[in-house]
């Protein structure tokens, strides 16, 4: 599909035929000089036409901004069986991302200049996407001290996003100073909203299911408490806070409410919140053990809604590669999470467009304006028009495709979507003009 | 159905099979035949992660009774303590050529999951705080023997129902089987969505005693403390322990039951426990029959066994 013609130093490209999400009906071609995009038109063509281009037949293809995940776990370091950060960025290209927030729960804990540095570097040196660590609130994600929140902002890796995602910043005095003090530098926290007294020991969503399977229930105040608590802390001290993986209706309710009180709150939610429920663990199979965990369809329903309506703001995958023992094992020793760099768009399309919730242009901010403008990440969510940064992600929205473990990009296989047919499929992905993935296929 | 793994998976005809076949096995035995040759060449494997000497001496002598070769796989000194998955513990048994698996295991689902992994048939013998349908399958014995058809009869159960894979199981049999289940115990020890169960849920037992012809007591961990489900044992044990005073508030031919090991002082009184209307001692004999049947209908016929094939002792 790539036809490349004389291209010498720095090739001019010619994306053409594609239909620019959120633009006219009619298709557009995209040039594209120097990683910026330099002409969109019907006629743009014409103006690359004088040297030699590369071109990228889009015909039939979506144009959408590249996407910017807020909320991914690329392992490295210490869990490099999992994932490293060049095999996850690799993955994220795939998916159609062009940046990624790497989560701070590594090994060492991402809570020093020097671990966000590393975690930088190896993104920068792998070149798939814009990898931007997030830096850990507390030291070793302990709860109990705030880790050099500046040392991190000011780093080579600029950190804006600090969260101790994988547990909750349950003490309310911590979680006051920590949004308090990241106004200092536009920083954000985000939390992982989780009571860790109502969450001992459980295992799956706390209703019907698990009472008759016997697993450890996760109530759904457990997160609504903390959501309520930390939207009022954060209007009270003037702070922007973000919401980790919504996951019930009733956070539903809370985060319009606070937006309505005129809260600076902004939320996510997972492709696999979107899509799946708590009935799936009847399997006892833990590639559904996730946290939090599935919910019910109501929740379901709510989050789709809420994500709609815009009192969800962006799509976050929550990617978290496990190695296959971790997953085949009994459920309560079974690791939680799952994968969905790969899978999220093909999600996203079936839960809300598919259905007519979300158009396009929705889907763009999304999954990538709104996550871009809270994690404040330069260079991305940015509309698809002259001199802007050209991160593009062309995708066939026409297609289905059957999602296969094996042949995932990521390091681990541990998708819930196995063996499940899924809308679209994203062809292409540039980065600053270059192409990371053509053809479906990693560059 | 090739695996027991619960209550709930047993229709009424299939649940009725194994009572019968348990009662015609349990007549035999009584006629000085000991042992039957049915299984002789079948392997099973006692796969028990968990301490139960009770469970696992009854589903041993319950294979050898049917001349199985029986091996006992227990998670210390083994392998399993050194870190082998229930997977790989599987697939050994898988290669050992395993015709049927019992398994005891501190995780809910860990039956389900065996099951997936071998090819041979999988009696859950307790799953963490799932199901314990053998337990439930022996308790229905019981309850047949000394009451007739469970059909109208009205079981209460007390105790722990939360945490209870004995609760989940019974509740499940005896539904399907006819009985009116009540459960009674504290309310920060019934799941908050068992509404949704096929019982009724009181929490005072001096109302549900005199209209119970049966009444199953649980045990309670004294643990649960730490998790603040109840204020101390004592105040447990005052208000839903079985006493005298209470036993006295049933029904003249109403029945005591308790899976053991009993906590006497506790969950119930020596004298109730040790009265000629409890039937701790049967339900472990009938555990013997019913177990037997179990072994016998998953692995006694050429094919799948509970459902299609008739007792021949």
């Amino acid at each position: 599909m790539t036809q490349t013609s004389t291209a010498e130093n720095a090739p001019v490209r010619v994306i053409r035929g594609a239909r620019i999400a959120g633009g006219p009906e009619e298709t557009s071609d995209i040039v594209i000089r120097d990683g910026v995009i330099a002409a969109v038109g019907s006629d743009a063509r014409a103006q690359a036409d004088a040297g030699g281009v590369e071109v990228i037949d889009a015909t039939g293809l979506l144009a959408l901004p590249g996407l910017v995940d807020l909320h991914t776990h690329l392992r490295e370091p210490g869990r490099e069986d999992a994932e490293t950060v060049a095999t996850g960025a690799r993955a994220a290209a795939v998916g159609g991302y062009t940046a990624v927030h790497a989560m701070a729960n590594t090994d060492p804990v991402a809570d020093s200049a020097g671990v966000v540095e590393q975690v930088w570097r190896l993104g920068h040196d792998a070149g798939y996407c814009d990898v931007r660590p997030v830096g850990a609130v507390t030291r070793g994600l302990r709860g109990q001290q705030l880790a050099e929140l500046g040392a991190m902002a000011d780093s080579v890796a600029g950190v804006r996003v600090f969260s101790d995602d994988g547990v909750c910043v349950s003490d309310a005095l911590l979680m006051r100073r920590a949004l308090e003090y990241v106004k200092a530098f536009g920083g954000v926290i985000a939390q992982h909203a989780q009571e860790p007294r109502l969450t001992e020991g459980a295992q799956m969503n706390e209703g019907v299911v698990s009472d008759r399977l016997g697993l450890g229930g996760w109530p759904a105040v457990a997160e609504e408490a903390i959501i309520a608590r930390d939207c009022l802390l954060a209007e009270h001290v003037g702070s922007r806070l973000h919401i980790c993986h919504v996951s019930t209706s009733g956070s539903v309710q809370i985060i319009r409410w606070a937006k309505d009180r005129g809260c600076d709150v902004t939320a996510e939610v997972t492709p696999h919140h979107l899509l799946l429920t708590d009935d799936l663990a009847e399997s006892y199979d833990p590639v559904f053990k996730v946290n939090p965990p599935l919910r019910t369809t109501e929740d379901v329903t709510a989050l789709r809604q809420a994500l709609a309506d815009g009192t969800i703001d962006s799509v976050a995958t929550d990617h978290a590669p496990h190695p296959v023992e971790a997953k085949e094992t009994e459920w309560s020793n079974a690791a939680m999470g799952m994968v969905g760099l790969e899978s999220a768009l093909s999600v996203v399309q079936h839960t809300m467009v598919d259905n007519g919730l979300l158009d396009w242009s929705g889907v763009a901010d999304r999954m990538s304006f709104a996550p871009a403008r809270i994690g404040r990440v330069r260079g991305h969510g940015r509309p698809i028009a002259p001199g802007e940064p050209a991160n593009i992600t062309l995708y066939d929205a026409g297609t289905t495709r059957d999602i296969d473990p094996a042949a995932l990009v990521s390091k681990s296989g541990n998708t819930p979507y196995r063996s499940m047919r899924l809308p679209g499929r994203v062809v292409a992905t540039l980065l600053r003009g270059t192409p990371t993935v053509l053809d479906g296929k990693v560059q | 159905m090739r695996h027991l793994l619960s209550a709930g998976d047993l229709s009424y005809d299939e649940a009725t099979q194994v009572l019968d076949t348990a009662k015609e096995l349990s007549q035999l035995s009584g006629h000085s035949v000991k042992k039957f040759p049915t299984l002789r060449g079948r392997t099973v494997v006692n796969l028990f992660y968990e301490d139960s000497t009770r469970t696992r001496t009854s589903f041993e002598l319950a294979a050898k009774r049917l001349s199985a070769d029986v091996i006992n796989f227990s998670a210390k000194g083994s392998s399993v303590s050194k870190g082998e998955s229930l997977k790989d513990s599987a697939l050994t048994l898988q290669a050992m050529g395993a015709d049927g698996v019992v398994i005891r295991h501190s995780a809910s689902g860990a039956a389900h999951r065996l099951a997936t992994w071998v090819d041979g048939a999988v009696v859950n013998g307790g799953d963490g705080t799932h199901e314990h349908p053998t337990q439930a399958l022996l308790d229905a014995f019981t309850i047949r023997e000394r009451m007739g058809d469970l059909a109208g009869l009205r079981v209460t159960i007390v105790g722990d129902v939360l945490h209870s894979r004995v609760a989940r199981s019974n509740v499940l049999l005896l539904h399907t089987l006819g009985a009116e289940v009540t459960l009674v115990a504290p309310p920060t020890l019934v799941p908050v969505s068992v509404h949704t169960w096929p019982c009724a849920v009181s929490y005072r037992i001096e109302d549900v005693l005199p209209k119970s012809d049966v009444v199953m007591m649980l045990r309670v961990q004294a643990e649960r403390m730490k998790g603040e489900f109840f204020p101390t044992a004592r105040e447990y044990s005052r208000r839903y322990g079985l006493d005298r005073e209470r036993f006295a508030r049933l029904p003249a031919d109403a029945i005591v039951m308790h899976p053991g090991p009993m906590v006497r002082g506790m969950e119930i009184s020596a004298e109730v426990a040790d009265s000629p209307r409890s039937t701790v001692t049967e339900q472990v004999t009938n555990g013997l029959s019913v177990r037997m049947a179990v072994l016998y209908l998953l692995l006694g016929g050429s094919e799948s066994a509970i459902g299609n094939q008739e007792a021949q002792g």
